[in-house]
């Protein structure tokens, strides 16, 4: 590719061919404002923030999708650009909510931002409101059209990463609004609630439904035993929120403050995911030794098993039975916890902190009550666990680390590896190596099933059998893996794991907002440094799952376990 | 809500899909003459058309909504179509638009519960020497004034 040299406020810049004027305004340093764009899925031009002037040009052009030429120079500062990007801006907030106190994105708005960084101090334009109804019909998003700019970027998201299309722009002109399908209610539709659309929102028009209010009450009621459970990428996620480095591991703070916040026992999801691994892998070693249905495919993630139960309704006999390590953790809570502790299972009230906007639904699905209660009565993303550790006045930074309660917040290396895209394959096969072969395995780290790559295939020697294994993130990967299975291009897989969500639950809907691939690399590297450091990194060495099989459950696989911890699912309209 | 289509009905959309199976930009034509079925695109029809031409359903639903030519809901026996191009607006299309919308008890868009009319807007029709102008099924009505508007309502009863 050639290089093209231009000038942009006056200084030269050498970047190849077919570079946008942003991104080579960028190499000089230079932050030109943007609003509707997300590189390479919503690059669209639309809401003309960042214009700029090109030398001969008529118009401002927009810099997002414009690009460089060989002796271009290019003015991103000047006093006609500032204007238009002024009005531009006015013109969007004359229709907006200006209820920026009481929105749940006040200072963390990219709309807001934009006002306040191009100096915008009063409405100068008081249009006719956008009055679109709410839409709280979902148990994990809410949407409020009414502070909507229809950016697009949520249809990007949703279409490009995940490929579900559950969003799309409807009707013209002033009338245009960006609706769930059939503009039916999300609920109704094939939405599977993963909440990256809650990511990319640059508004507080998508946002999760919000449990923070039902926890602070609950830890207000003397009677009730609140328990907590954080799931593996919240402890190298929630750090951003508090100004530290992503991938930063506050597990111990996060403890801490889970305690400050008045939680009676503080647990772990990663003791769940061990005791997944324990399920999950005898269920495997059973479907592979009595000719049951193959490949066996994962089903921790809430949007993933929403998603094939839409659009892959055949395939749904594949998926493990096996509840996620959140549900099982919730079925446990209010059993087997609640009879070592002599509390009754009514007084004890669960709450997750999850990464994950679709864990909020997975609580509500049938099965989800085998303690003859709900089993978790409320999620909190990463996000609004954040907002509750501010609220109480908590600085994170500062607090000394603390170690989770015992039983249920004993955990291994393999339970943390969760929390990215191939961990739950690396745990799985940490164990049913072991397992199968009765032999230590010789290297405990699978690096060919880590990192971003799309789709991972891999075969593994375990004793006489080579089982291949195949891990994809992100819907529209998981698509076209299960569409290669269907075709039967692929057709010699034993087990698969699916992340509904680019990089795994470390890039989940309910995480602090970032769409950076640096972000996504940083948290998966803290998610793998903290499985380094664990004394145990195996789930089956889980000496707390031991106790509770030697206690509780029996067996894996036993009756008992599939009461509590095993599932089924439903075939859903596409 | 969403109501089953006939057997029939769903027969004859796979056929007109059929047609343009492969077809670059054949959205357009199939929803066309999938709403002559109908007379409307209810949301079952464009699911099929959806999934028939591997489209998503929220991309159809905004082809739908974004052209005036469909519509989503069932619209009546005879159709109004008053011009609101500059013309007619300045020589009192709105006057007329609320008077029928004052006999007929419907506002815009809307169709009477007896399913006689449905009442629309159209774009300028080039016809502005009439203005106002509208349009009564395959029927013309030029220089239209507000007093006209039962008279001229009163041939459809």
């Amino acid at each position: 590719m050639q290089n093209v040299t231009l000038t942009i406020d006056g200084r030269q810049v050498t970047v190849p061919e077919g570079t946008t004027v942003l991104n080579a305004a960028k190499e000089l340093g230079i932050d030109i404002p943007t609003l509707c764009y997300l590189p390479k899925i919503n690059e669209i031009g639309a809401c003309r923030v960042c214009v700029v002037e090109i030398e001969g040009a008529r118009y401002l052009e927009p810099s997002c999708i414009y690009q460089v030429r060989d002796g271009m120079v290019v003015k991103t500062n000047s006093h006609r650009v500032r204007q238009a990007r002024q009005i531009n801006t006015e013109l969007l907030l004359s229709d907006h909510a200006h209820d920026c106190l009481v929105c749940d994105r006040n200072n963390n708005c990219d709309l807001q931002d934009l006002a306040a960084r191009l100096g915008i101090r009063e409405y100068r334009f008081e249009g006719v409101k956008n009055e679109a109804e709410i839409d709280d019909s979902s148990e994990s998003i809410y949407r409020d059209p009414s502070k909507c700019i229809n950016c697009r970027r949520c249809i990007a998201v949703c279409a490009e990463v995940q490929g579900v299309h559950a969003l799309g722009a409807a009707e013209r002109g002033f009338e245009t609004g960006i609706v769930p399908a059939q503009h039916r209610p999300l609920a109704d539709i094939s939405c599977v609630n993963c909440g990256q659309c809650t990511i990319v929102c640059p508004t507080g028009a998508l946002t999760e439904v919000s449990h923070v209010t039902k926890v602070a009450r609950a830890l207000g009621q003397k009677q009730k035993h609140v328990v907590v459970q954080t799931a593996p990428a919240v402890r190298v996620s929630l750090g951003e929120e508090f100004g530290m480095k992503p991938g930063t591991n506050v597990q111990g703070k996060m403890v801490a403050a889970l305690r400050q916040l008045g939680f009676d026992g503080v647990f772990d999801t990663d003791f769940s995911a061990d005791l997944t691994i324990m399920e999950e892998g005898t269920e495997l070693i059973n479907r592979i030794q009595n000719g049951g249905v193959l490949p066996m495919i994962t089903s921790c993630s809430p949007g993933w098993i929403k998603f094939i139960e839409h659009n892959f309704p055949d395939m749904l006999p594949n998926l493990s039975t096996c509840k996620s390590p959140q549900q099982m953790f919730g079925a446990l809570a209010k059993t087997y916890y609640a009879d070592k502790m002599g509390i009754d299972p009514k007084d004890i009230y669960s709450v997750s902190i999850m990464p994950c906007t679709a864990k909020k639904f997975e609580i509500t699905r049938p099965d989800m009550d085998s303690s003859g209660y709900q089993d978790v009565d409320a999620v909190l993303t990463t996000r609004e666990l954040a907002k509750l550790i501010k609220s109480a006045g908590i600085d994170l930074a500062t607090l000394p680390d603390e170690e989770y309660d015992d039983p249920l917040g004993i955990s291994t290396g393999a339970g943390v590896i969760f929390g990215a895209t191939g961990g739950v394959m690396e745990a799985a096969l940490r164990t049913a190596y072991e397992v199968i072969t009765g032999e230590e395995l010789p290297k405990l780290d699978f690096e060919m099933l880590r990192g971003l790559k799309g789709v991972k295939q891999a075969s593994v020697q375990v004793g006489d059998l080579t089982v291949n294994v195949a891990v994809a993130h992100s819907l529209v990967k998981a698509r076209e893996l299960m569409e290669k299975i269907q075709s039967g291009e692929i057709d010699d897989l034993h087990f698969i794991e699916i992340m509904a969500c680019l990089g795994g639950c470390i890039g989940g809907g309910g995480q602090p907002r970032s769409d950076d691939p640096y972000v996504r690399s940083k948290r998966i590297s803290g998610i793998y440094t903290a499985d380094k450091d664990m004394k145990l990194r195996k789930s089956h060495e889980n000496p707390a799952v031991q106790q509770l099989y030697k206690e509780f459950l029996g067996e894996p696989n036993s009756h008992k376990a599939h009461e509590l911890l095993h599932t089924h699912y439903i075939e859903r309209e596409r | 809500m969403s109501s089953k289509l006939s057997t029939d009905q769903v027969q004859q959309i796979a056929k007109i899909i059929d047609e343009y199976r492969d077809q670059q930009g054949s959205l357009i034509p199939v929803l066309h003459k999938v709403q002559s079925i109908f007379g409307y695109l209810p949301d079952e029809a464009q699911k099929q058309v959806a999934y028939g031409l591997g489209i998503p359903v929220a991309e159809v639903y905004g082809v739908v909504t974004f052209y005036t030519l469909f519509n989503t809901e069932p619209s009546g026996q005879y159709i109004i179509e008053l011009c609101m191009g500059t013309a007619c607006y300045v020589k009192g299309a709105v006057d007329v638009q609320h008077e029928i919308e004052s006999q007929l008890g419907i506002a815009i868009n809307e169709t009477t519960k007896d399913g006689k009319f449905t009442l629309r807007f159209s774009r300028c029709v080039g016809a502005c020497s009439l203005a106002p102008f509208m349009t009564i099924g395959e029927d013309v009505y030029g220089r239209v004034k507000q007093e006209d508007v039962q008279r001229i309502l009163s041939k459809y009863h």
